[in-house]
Formats: C-alpha cells, structure tokens, sequence
C-alpha cells in the first residue's frame, strides 16, 4: 500500500492492533479513546478474533489478564479514569509476567476532570500506579502515523519480555486525524509462549500467578524483574534529538507537546535564538543519558521542560540534569494547550536571563 | 511556505466536521501534510461543532488552532466566538444565509455567501458546506478543484457517486461567489 | 497386595494446607474426579481467585491461572475466549464472589460465558479470620459483626444463586452442601452436570457448594456439619435454581 490515507488517531490504533495480530481486545467507553472499542466492534470478529465490552475497567483489565494467560495477544484501551481503575490489574499482569497492551488517551484530571487533552498520567504511567515494584514499557508516539507504527512494536515487546506496555497518548492525538502510510505486511514477532495455558496435554501443567508467599522466593522474584528492567532500559529507551548540537536551550517534550515544540524551534531560530529538542519516545525506560550528556555540553544554557500538567516528567529531566544546568518548566492544565506564542515569549525570556 | 489553517464551525449536524475532512482530503491528494481536529464531547450532541484543519508543506507541529488563517462560519454564534482568532489579513467566510450580522472585523477580507439558499436552489440542503469549501479553495488556493473532485471519488461510496457532478457544480457555484466578490 | 482407593489423578501430590475440618478438600477432590472421570483434564484451565483457595493452582493437576479478587470471572472469560474449546472452571469463596468480586460474576452470567463457576459459601471470610461475609447470617457474629450481623447496620445476607438465575444467560445454577455422604454425592453429580452444560456449550453454570469453617466459626467440624444444616440451609435452601429440566 503506497497511499497515505486521512484516518483518526483513535481508530489506527485500533488498526495497528489488529494488524499487529491482537485478536482480544476487552474494553469499557470513556472519552475520548472510544472510536478504539467502536473500530474494535466493527472489525475484530471479521479479522477472527473476539472483542467483549466488558462491564467495567477493573473486569477489561482482568479479562485481558485471562488472553494473555491463555497465550493470546490482548490489549485494552481506555482513559485517565478509566485507566486508574486498571492499576490493580497493571501490578497483577507485571507480577505474573504477562504480555499485554494498554492504551490510555490521557483527559484533563484529577478526579473525572474534563475530557480535553492532557498529560496529567505522567507519574501514574512511568512510576508504578498500582502496588508494588513494577515498570511496564511506555511509548508517546507524536503523531498519527507514529500512534501505527509504535502501537504494532507495543505487541512485540509485550511478548519479548512478558511484560505490560502502554501507549500513553492524549485526547488530540486520539481525536486528530492525519494521513497514515500502512505497510503491506506488519514486522511481528511471533513467540512460542511455553507458559501459557492451553490444557496439558502432552506436557506438564502450566501456572500463572503472582503470588509468592515465601519471602525469598518473592525476593528472588523481584530480583529476576529488576534484572528484566535493567535489561530494557540499556536497549530499549527511544528519544528523538532535534537541532541540539548548537542549541543554547534544549526543550524537553514528549507526544502533542513535542509537536508544539516543534514549531516554535523554527520561529526561535529565525529570531536568531538556537533552540533543540529531546523528545523521549520511551517515558520509561527514560533517555536520562541523552539529557545528562547535554547537560555537560558548554554552549547549552538551559533546559525548559513542556508540559500538559503541573510539572511530572520535570522531576525525570532534573534527575538527569542533576544541577549542572538551570531547568525551566511551562505547562498547561485543564485540557489547555499551549499556544506556541507562549512558548517562545518564555524562550525568549529565558534567553536573556542566561546570557546576562 | 504553504501553512493554512481553518476554522470550520456551526451547529452540530450542519456538516461541519465532515467539510473539513473534505478540505484535508482535498490537501492530502495534493501532497500535501494535513491535520484535522474535532471539537468533541458533550457538544457534539446536538450544539456547537466546529473542527481546526491545518494544511501545510511541512511536517505539522499543533493541529489545535491559535491563529486561524480562514474561519468558516455557519452561524452567528461562531462568528462571534471565532473572528477574533483570525489573523489580520486573513478570511472570514459566512454562510449569510444563516448568519445575519456581518464580521466585527476591519482586517480581514470578508465574505458572505448564500451558501444555504444555493444549496436549495440545487436541490440538496448537504451542498451548503461544499459552496462554501468552494469559496474556500478560490479564496485561499489550499486546495485545487481537481483535488476535490478526486476526493469525493475516494471519499463517497461507489453508490454515491452519482452525485459528484452535483456536488462539484455546487463547489463551483462557491467558486464564482469569491470570483464576483 | 490389592489397590482398594486411590487418590484422583486430577489433584497434585502436594498436601492441602486446609484447617482440619475445612471442607474445601472435598470439594477440590470431587472437581478432580470429574475431570478425571470425564476425561477432560488435560483441556481444563482453572483459575484460582484470592482467600483460602488462593493458591489451589498448586493442588489441581491442570493448567491453573490465579486471579486478583473478585476478578476470576473476568480472567476466566479472558481464557475462554481464546480457548473457547478448553474447559474453563473458576473457584471462590464467598466474599471474592459476592462481596467484591459481584459485578463480574453478575456479567459473567449475563453474557452466558460458556465457564463455570464454583463458589463456596460458609457465611464467613476464612483467610484474613472470621469478618463477615455477604452471605453471613442474621445474628451470625463475626470478627467485624462482633454482636452478631443486624440487619438495620449491615443489612441482610445475599442468596446468590437465586439471584443468578434471573438471567437468561445463565443455564445451569444448583446449590448443594457438603455435609454427608449422601449429599456430597449429590455435589459431585451437580459438578458433573455442570462441566457437561459447559462441554454442551450451553452457556454458564455454577455450583454453590454450602461449607463449614470450623475455625472462624469456633466449632468442631461435627459442630460445624450441624450449624450449617440448621442455620445456613434455612436461609440457602439447597436444590436446583436453573436448568432442572436440562438433559445433559
């Protein structure tokens, strides 16, 4: 297929997905990821696989807990909210180890908030969210055709290390459309999955659980995830570097407001003020060397962290950062965007207070 | 450097939504890089509508709007709520039809098209959106009328592909509009 | 020497950690013999969920998942619906069932999952010691209804299986006790309709099985036999709530 078609960033996930060999999919409708379920509804049985509206998030989360068990490759979308509702499972999935992939289309919060876009799930995505010692893998892609490509590698590196990844997007890029380039074919990896439950017959009984009420059996346990962990973020953190050889003020931003960024690199640039970006693509594992690196580099003044909260991945810049340069922050709450005026009057701010 | 971005807005079930998928269609088969946002929630029952398509000839920073280059309006409320985020120099384009007060601003080119009692002289209340998509291309040149024609062939369903030619006289009618004016 | 019992080859050799007196084993061991008997062991995928039971995937010899509270249902729909020809059969007690775990089994049922469901009611939550159940009995005193459950503060037991038989989607629903020979019999042939309703694809079945605690409720367990039939049969009359005329 050589043709880029015009297609909401809701319904290519739920197109990726389903080329990307997901044929369980379980859900619950919340603003604004929706078009997923009603994209999955449409399609999935024609494409053999299942799709169940399941009474709530908490049971979503725990039937694709069930998929995953039995081998078969799941996801689940939803919203802040709803997404809050599946941490138990999220801890459940990590700790039993089990491949499966969950969107959120992150809406203004706290509490039921507004349905605009934000992201306000930073901390809640990339710190844990549920109980106990955890990552899942979370990708932000920043555009629709980023939303394809990226939601297809979820399904793939949920297999390859039996573990839980999240597509953190947010309420524009679920509601935008844009044109997406399909390939013929989807680079899956296929795995044998051993561990998963499909009757015994002709081996031994297969478990899948959580639970070690031994202490040092749960110690090792943890153990053998923190290994796992260390593994992925040494060969799987994805950033994008733009303009930041020269650049005085390296922006740091990640999904709609990368996108944002963007423009206002060019417009400072024209004004005379060199300006780059690092755009993580992973939110954890965390591109903390790249920042850190830069972070030594003498011709940059300062970094300015933007965000569609109150301040989260900041915390994750300024560990990087660890002092060497001054970090600024702007971000929007409530469903707001920044305008990219905004954006380079604070650049141009900026630059003045770090050549004085 | 092409860079155009649109306001559409009116009532929920005028079409809006789907005019500015038509105007990204259109863009996109030109090659070109387009984005298309939705107002959407609670609103899209039933109220206001409105979408933001940004047509560029290069890679798209925020599909959200700040500073419109062209607002279509098909009520008065939108005008109301709209004009102001037009750029100076830009367009304001109204179904006068439907909107009975003229545009507050000085700075803007203004255009006011029957788009409406075109379409109900042409028999089909849908081809309201096309006139003024129509006006839209003339008055901007974000889209060639080819570019339109080729679209509905992707975009209609073959069973309504009967009603291309209608639809094109109707985009033509718009185009006249902005001509005479 | 002549074999004259032997234990089901659908349970582990490991020993159960069950108090004496717990029913629980009898009910792991007649499940066990019916997937045996039927000889679908080797295609069943169980699921275990959380309270006393929380890690009887050590103890059936088949594939086992274990579920967070409440959530059995759900995962066992997750199961099914990749292997909708495997035998799918979770086990709960009766808060995980009826207290936190209601809205999945209620759906569970609504959408006829063709699973089943074997939940185990003795009125009272065993694992974190004696709190009242939903199922606990008016007057029952228990860790957190210590003057006995009063209807007007923690209002009235829920008969579950009566309730599940509103549903359409649900086809086989009987509740038994586990109290003597005679009615463990009656048990494992309600289990075995059950597996067979499921196998038939007919959609979903439940087995309520009435147990005894002998711990939580501070009885023998021949005390316990007696408290059951004289106060929970009472309120949970045992019999079949849907499928009686099912032929399978």
């Amino acid at each position: 297929m050589t043709k880029r078609i015009l297609m909401k960033g809701n319904e290519v996930i739920a197109e990726a997905a389903i080329r990307a060999g997901c044929r369980y999919y379980f859900g619950y409708p919340i603003t604004p990821q929706t078009e997923i379920m009603h994209y999955m509804a449409l399609t999935m049985n024609k494409a053999g696989g299942t799709f169940v509206q399941a009474e709530s998030e908490v049971a979503a989360i725990n039937m694709v807990y069930g998929a995953s068990a039995a081998g078969g490759r799941t996801m689940t979308s939803s919203s802040s909210p709803g997404i809050s509702l599946k941490q138990e499972g999220f801890s459940y999935i990590a700790g039993a180890e089990l491949p499966a992939v969950v969107v959120n289309i992150v809406r203004a919060g706290p509490g039921l908030g507004g349905i605009l876009p934000a992201q306000g799930d930073y901390f809640q995505a990339t710190k844990g969210g549920g109980h106990g010692d955890y990552r899942n893998i979370v990708i932000a892609p920043a555009s629709i055709q980023e939303l394809y490509e990226m939601t297809v590698e979820a399904f793939n590196l949920a297999d390859e290390y039996r573990m839980l990844v999240m597509i953190l997007g947010d309420g524009t890029l679920g509601q935008m459309m844009e044109p997406v380039l399909f390939r013929d074919e989807e680079p899956i990896v296929e795995s044998t999955k051993e561990w998963a439950l499909t009757g015994h017959k002709g081996r031994d009984h297969n478990t899948i659980q959580s639970i070690y009420i031994n202490p040092d059996e749960l110690e090792a346990k943890n153990n053998e995830l923190q290994a796992k962990y260390r593994a992925i973020e040494v060969k799987e953190t994805r950033f994008e570097a733009l303009d930041t050889e020269d650049a005085e003020i390296v922006i740091v931003a990640f999904g709609t407001c990368s996108r944002i960024c963007r423009n206002v690199i060019r417009q400072a640039r024209d004004q005379g003020v060199k300006v780059g970006m690092i755009r993580p693509i992973t939110l954890w594992p965390y591109p903390t060397e790249v920042l850190s690196e830069l972070a030594k580099s003498d011709t940059l003044k300062a970094f300015l962290d933007v965000e569609l909260n109150a301040g989260q991945m900041i915390e994750d810049v300024k560990l990087a950062v660890n002092g060497a340069k001054p970090v600024y922050f702007h971000g929007r709450t409530g469903g707001n965007l920044p305008s990219q005026k905004e954006i380079l009057d604070l650049i141009m701010n900026i630059h003045k207070e770090v050549n004085q | 450097m092409i860079d155009y971005s649109i306001i559409l807005a009116g009532f929920g079930g005028q079409g809006v939504l789907s005019a500015g998928k038509m105007a990204a269609e259109a863009a996109l088969i030109e090659g070109k890089e387009v984005s298309w946002f939705p107002s959407y929630g609670p609103e899209m029952r039933g109220g206001t509508a409105n979408c933001s398509v940004v047509i560029s000839d290069q890679v798209i920073g925020s599909p959200v709007i700040n500073d419109a280059d062209v607002l279509i309006a098909l009520n008065r409320p939108s005008l109301e709520k709209f004009q102001s985020q037009v750029k100076p120099g830009g367009i304001i384009i109204i179904d006068s039809s439907l909107v009975k007060i003229e545009t507050s601003r000085q700075d803007v080119r203004f255009l006011p098209i029957p788009s409406s009692e075109i379409a109900n002289e042409l028999g089909n209340m849908t081809y309201a959106t096309v006139v003024l998509l129509g006006c839209l291309s003339a008055a901007s040149g974000c889209f060639k009328r080819e570019a339109f024609e080729k679209a509905l062939y992707d975009v209609l369903p073959e069973r309504r592909h009967h009603m291309i030619p209608s639809n094109l006289q109707a985009f033509d009618r718009g185009v006249n509009m902005v001509v005479t004016q | 020497m002549a074999i004259v019992f032997e234990k089901t080859k659908g349970l582990t050799d490991k020993p159960f950690h069950y108090c004496p007196g717990c029913t629980h084993g009898i009910i792991h061991r007649i499940i066990a013999e019916v997937l045996c008997e039927q000889d679908i062991l080797e295609n069943t995928i169980g699921v275990s969920s959380v309270g006393c039971t929380y890690n009887n995937y050590e103890y059936f010899a088949c594939d086992m998942v274990q579920a967070a509270h409440g959530r059995a249902p759900a995962v066992a729909t997750g199961v099914k619906r990749v292997h909708p020809g495997n035998t799918v059969f979770t086990y709960q007690g009766d808060g995980d069932l009826a207290s936190i775990g209601m809205a999945e089994i209620v759906h569970a049922a609504a959408r006829g999952e063709n699973i089943t469901v074997f939940f185990v009611n003795n009125a009272v939550y065993g694992m974190t010691s004696g709190q009242m159940a939903p199922t606990s009995l008016l007057g029952q005193v228990t860790t957190t209804s210590p003057f006995g459950r009063d209807s007007a503060v923690q209002g009235y037991p829920i008969n579950v299986s009566e309730m599940l038989a509103t549903l359409t989607g649900a086809k086989y629903i009987e509740r038994v006790m586990i109290s003597d020979f005679k009615n463990i019999q009656a048990a494992k042939r309600a289990v075995a309709k059950a597996f067979r309703v499921q196998k038939q694809g007919l959609g979903f079945s439940m087995v309520e099985f009435l147990s005894t605690c002998p711990t939580n409720w501070g009885k023998s367990p021949v005390e316990s036999i007696d408290w059951l039939k004289q106060n929970m049969v009472p309120q949970y009359p045992i019999g079949v709530f849907k499928g009686k005329d099912l032929e399978v």
